[in-house]
């Protein structure tokens, strides 16, 4: 049965997808707001993405059916990139050019979003960038609205350092620019912590790595010096299941040597046999277990919407949905679509944070949101073990790297710079 | 429906049959318990650790291991396992209720945090020290043994009275051995080191070094250079021991390693080494090989232990099925152009990803490891072997000595042979070579499925699982010499413990580069691999 729905909602957005592409019908042709979907439908990571695209078309029918916007109907343009880098700077140029939306809401790699930067700040575009990523970046026409590092590894490690009292670090990785960077950034944040160079080890693997069995044996002799270790994991996307997998039947459970990932989240998790997993934690700033009236709306609506009710909501969901929300507000704030004005009009926008609280969005285009730590659960949700006070701001540009500590972002007159340097009071030539 | 209704009647019956339990010190607890936040549960706990109710127990090892339910109705508790049809079945710890069955949704999982099983396991391996399986004992003493202080040796002490099972005295003597070490006594610390020598519990390691440590100038603490002299001896034989199992582990994991490639590339050995068709969808007939797995799983959820041997001969079916309809329906208009046939399977590789996309969605699929298969085998503390490797390597020698045996032993081996080594001879000799093309092809796909089955027990179910592989196994193919099956088994075993010892000191990323270094360095000199075969065709 749900296979079913499954080929029924598949044709369906084939024929979105297809009828989008041809250039729509022409009752709707001069009087909507164009919204365009940059998320891979095929290839690798069509595995994450797809529900991506999904939520975004989620909420412009829940806008349309609220009257649209600016009293215009929103529709939506389907593109599939299909996990291919540079099909996605050809996909958002024909966005941008040919079907003329007025936002783009797309990526989830970090090669990805690099390779449409300079498309869209050519054609001064508007995207939001709904997935957490390693900062070290503001664009004037890119909001970021996943997490920037010191809103989910640092207070990660904060937590390891002072409710599990963890001395000693692996800091494993994929092997890019994500892990790479967040992984100089953790480093350095440790060593400024007092953390010794020999309690940290730091290993980098291949995409897809499927034998974990040396690794893991390695971690095992590492976390067996008498001081309490963790797994700092940056492990991305397929090689997550085989490293647990292994770690689980080389007997190292969650209470000796805990993982904290930041790539797994409920949706990864729900394809997982989840036992080797209980215990291990994750840090992200949303979690589908949270109770609050927002989330239990948004996921009943998403239950809804995609007719299954085994499909669970995630973090970049959530962030997919605040951006939406900040960029209604905006167009309504600006009385236009035009992306000057409502790069502008974003700046201080706030909207409800599913997990209580108000998202802010800062000056630097990151946002203002709460940090989660979660336990894996048998079911595979979180069980939530440490929230941060208040919101943390996120911080574009590192404060732990000395290539950009003294460098901030700030789009409001009169700096007006991606990254303005604080001590030479310069803004580099840099567009981002 | 049935099912649902005996169900429903019992979860009635339970609401029913719950006596009164007030003066039950236990159930008081238990209460407790279940009103408590996840921040005064380790209290709570604690003092349910202090009962002396053997009922307690029982209760925290459902805790741990999950297994504790709330009635979100009057919030009583109860250890529950969930069934098949989503409904749980329930005890009572307090034992006051008779065991049923009841709706799921009408129970909440007592959930608990690491810092809390933790806890729980101490508690645990403290009521487990009088436990009747010995193997529990010695779990018990080794908890215990982390958490090592005078106090705790007097309950070890206890214990080993009257103990006879030899695994636990051994442990309990390690105990007194790193306590004695604390000792003022000099001839009691060298008994100790003595007696820690070669010993291979990373506490006992981490223990003597301690003997060994030094001040912030560099000086040893210790001031006795016999004991100094004692404990180096000690740690260097404890090193060298150590040194011997990590030897055997990594060629372990080598062979393991080996025997993935051997299995992914076996059936390519057949269809690329024999036939002589590059077939760039090999990896996409091991993702069906896993799929079936994961539907076989889907359709007998009440004997999971069983599904994988449902599944071999399912998956070999399903790929082989789909090999045959390939052959038949492209690669047998293509036969003697190579670059077509390749571009032609990549492209069936892609329309089979985005198929299986569309079918079962683009996320991974969960397929359950037996029972049997996850775990290890403890040797001693340093060296253990994970079942589900051994297994894998043990299925893929036998995979590869039944092909063996089906080619040189069978007729239809010998028309297979026939065809590859001359095709027109063959012909001429009354074999229908397009039949025998046909089930070569089927036959290397049918075991690129059963691949797939053993994939799905170590690596993630999804769309692009055959992409990982398809390298892999040409290079193994190549390598061990086209056409040659001894050949691709030497060189998946090779490959794989070559690339295990390599990886501890360069790196996994490095590793690959560096054995894909060698084989073209060894693929100039010997074009035709490790095993170049004799035919007369070519």
């Amino acid at each position: 049965m749900s296979m079913l729905k499954n080929i029924k909602s598949m044709t369906a957005g084939v024929a979105l997808g297809v009828a989008s592409l041809v250039g729509t019908t022409a009752v709707w042709a001069e009087d909507t707001i164009k919204v365009g979907v940059l998320h891979s439908l095929s290839g690798t990571m069509a595995i994450s993405e797809t529900t991506l695209k999904d939520t975004v078309l989620m909420m412009v029918e829940e806008q349309n059916k609220a009257g649209g916007l600016l009293g215009k109907k929103l529709e939506p343009v389907v593109v599939d990139p299909a996990s291919n880098w540079p099909l996605f700077a050809e996909k958002a140029r024909e966005l941008i050019a040919k079907e003329k939306v007025d936002v783009i809401f797309g990526c989830w790699t970090s090669v990805s979003r690099k390779s449409v930067l300079p498309v869209i700040e050519e054609l001064n575009g508007l995207m939001f960038y709904p997935v957490q990523y390693e900062g070290e970046e503001s664009s004037k026409n890119v909001f970021y609205t996943g997490a920037a590092p010191n809103q989910q590894a640092i207070p990660a490690v904060d937590y390891l350092m002072e409710e599990l009292e963890v001395t000693r670090w692996v800091l494993a990785g994929t092997d890019y620019v994500y892990p790479r960077t967040t992984n100089k950034i953790l480093e350095a944040y440790l060593k400024s912590k007092g953390v010794a160079d020999e309690d940290i080890m730091i290993n980098y693997t291949p995409f897809g790595h499927s034998d974990w069995q040396s690794i893991v044996s390695e971690i095992k002799s590492f976390g067996a010096k008498g001081k309490k270790t963790a797994v700092v994991s940056t492990i991305n996307g397929d090689a997550n299941i085989p490293f647990y997998k292994e770690l689980g039947n080389q007997g190292v459970s969650a209470v000796d040597i805990p993982v904290v990932a930041f790539s797994v989240g409920e949706e990864e998790l729900s394809g997982m046999d989840t036992s080797p997993l209980v215990g291990h934690l994750a840090a992200w700033n949303y979690f589908q277990s949270v109770e609050s009236d927002e989330n239990d709306a948004f996921i009943a609506q998403w239950k809804a919407y995609i007719g299954n009710d085994e499909r669970v909501t995630n973090d970049p969901m959530e962030a997919t949905y605040i951006g939406f929300k900040m960029w209604v507000e905006a167009v309504t704030a600006a009385g236009t679509t035009d992306t000057d004005a409502v790069e502008q009009a974003m700046i201080g926008v706030s909207v409800a944070n599913l997990t209580g609280g108000m998202a802010v969005m800062n000056k630097n285009h990151h946002l203002s949101k709460p940090v989660l730590i979660g336990e894996i659960q048998e079911d595979g949700q979180f069980l939530v073990v440490s929230e941060t006070d208040g919101t943390v701001p996120g911080d574009a540009w590192s404060d732990f790297l000395p290539g950009s500590k003294d460098v901030i972002a700030d789009w409001t007159a009169p700096i007006s710079c991606g990254n303005y340097n604080t001590v030479t009071k310069t803004c580099s030539g840099q567009n981002f | 429906m049935l099912r649902l209704i005996v169900g429903l009647v019992l979860a009635c019956s339970i609401n029913n049959m719950v006596l009164a339990g007030g003066d039950d010190s236990l159930a008081v607890r238990l209460d407790a318990l279940a009103a408590a936040k996840l921040s005064k549960m380790p209290a709570q706990i604690d003092l349910l650790a202090g009962m002396d109710d053997p009922r307690a127990a029982v209760v925290l090892q459902a805790l741990l291991d999950g297994q504790l339910y709330a009635r979100k109705s009057d919030k009583r508790l109860f250890i529950a396992t969930p069934a098949a049809d989503k409904s749980l079945l329930l005890t009572d710890p307090l034992g006051l209720v008779q065991p049923g069955a009841a709706k799921k949704n009408e129970f909440k999982r007592i959930a608990v945090n690491n810092r809390m099983r933790s806890q729980l396991r101490y508690a645990i391996a403290r009521a487990n020290l009088q436990s009747p399986d010995p193997l529990q004992r010695q779990a018990a003493v080794l908890r215990l043994l982390d958490d090592l202080d005078p106090a705790v040796l007097v309950l070890l002490d206890e214990a080993a009275e009257d103990e006879s099972d030899e695994g636990v005295l051994g442990l309990v003597y390690i105990a007194r051995g790193m306590i004695a070490l604390d000792s003022d006594d000099r001839l009691e610390k060298m008994a100790a080191i003595e007696l820690l020598s070669g010993n291979l519990q990373p506490l006992v390691k981490n223990r003597l070094q301690q003997v060994l440590a030094r001040d912030d100038n560099g000086d040893l603490l210790e001031t006795d250079a016999v004991i100094v002299k004692k404990a180096r001896v000690a740690l260097a034989a404890i090193d060298s021991k150590a040194g011997v199992y990590k030897f055997l582990e990594t060629t372990f994991f080598g062979l393991s390693l080996g025997s993935v490639l051997l299995l992914s590339a076996i059936g390519l050995a057949i269809t690329f080494g024999v036939m002589g068709v590059i077939n760039m969808a090999h990896g996409e007939l091991i993702m069906l090989g896993a799929y079936t797995t994961y539907v076989v799983q889907l359709m007998m959820p009440d004997h999971l232990e069983y599904s994988l041997l449902v599944a071999v001969p399912a998956a070999f079916l399903v790929s082989g099925l789909v090999g045959v309809a390939i052959e038949r329906g492209i690669i047998q208009f293509l036969y003697g152009r190579p670059l077509e046939t390749l571009l032609a399977t990549f492209g069936v590789s892609l329309i089979l990803q985005q198929a299986v996309r569309s079918i079962f969605s683009p996320l991974n699929r969960s397929v359950a490891t037996p029972e049997w298969m996850s775990g290890a085998l403890q040797i001693n503390p340093v060296f253990a072997l994970t079942y589900n490797r051994m297994y894998i390597l043990v299925f893929a020698l036998i995979v590869f000595v039944l092909l063996l045996l089906l080619l040189k032993k069978t007729t239809l081996g010998l028309q297979f042979r026939a065809v590859a080594q001359n095709r027109a001879m063959a012909r001429a000799m009354g074999i229908r070579s397009q039949w025998v093309d046909a089930m070569t092809f089927g036959l290397g796909s049918g075991i690129a499925g059963i691949a797939g089955v053993a994939l799905s027990q170590l690596t993630n179910v999804g769309p692009n699982l055959g992409q990982a592989y398809i390298i892999d196994s040409f290079m193994v193919v190549v390598f061990g010499g086209v056409g040659n099956l001894w050949g691709t088994l030497v060189s998946a075993f090779s490959l794989g413990v070559a690339s295990k010892f390599v990886e501890p000191m360069a790196g996994a990323v490095l590793a690959k580069i560096l054995i894909l270094v060698f084989i073209i360095l060894f693929i100039q000199k010997n074009p035709r691999g490790l095993f170049p075969q004799q035919g007369r065709a070519e």
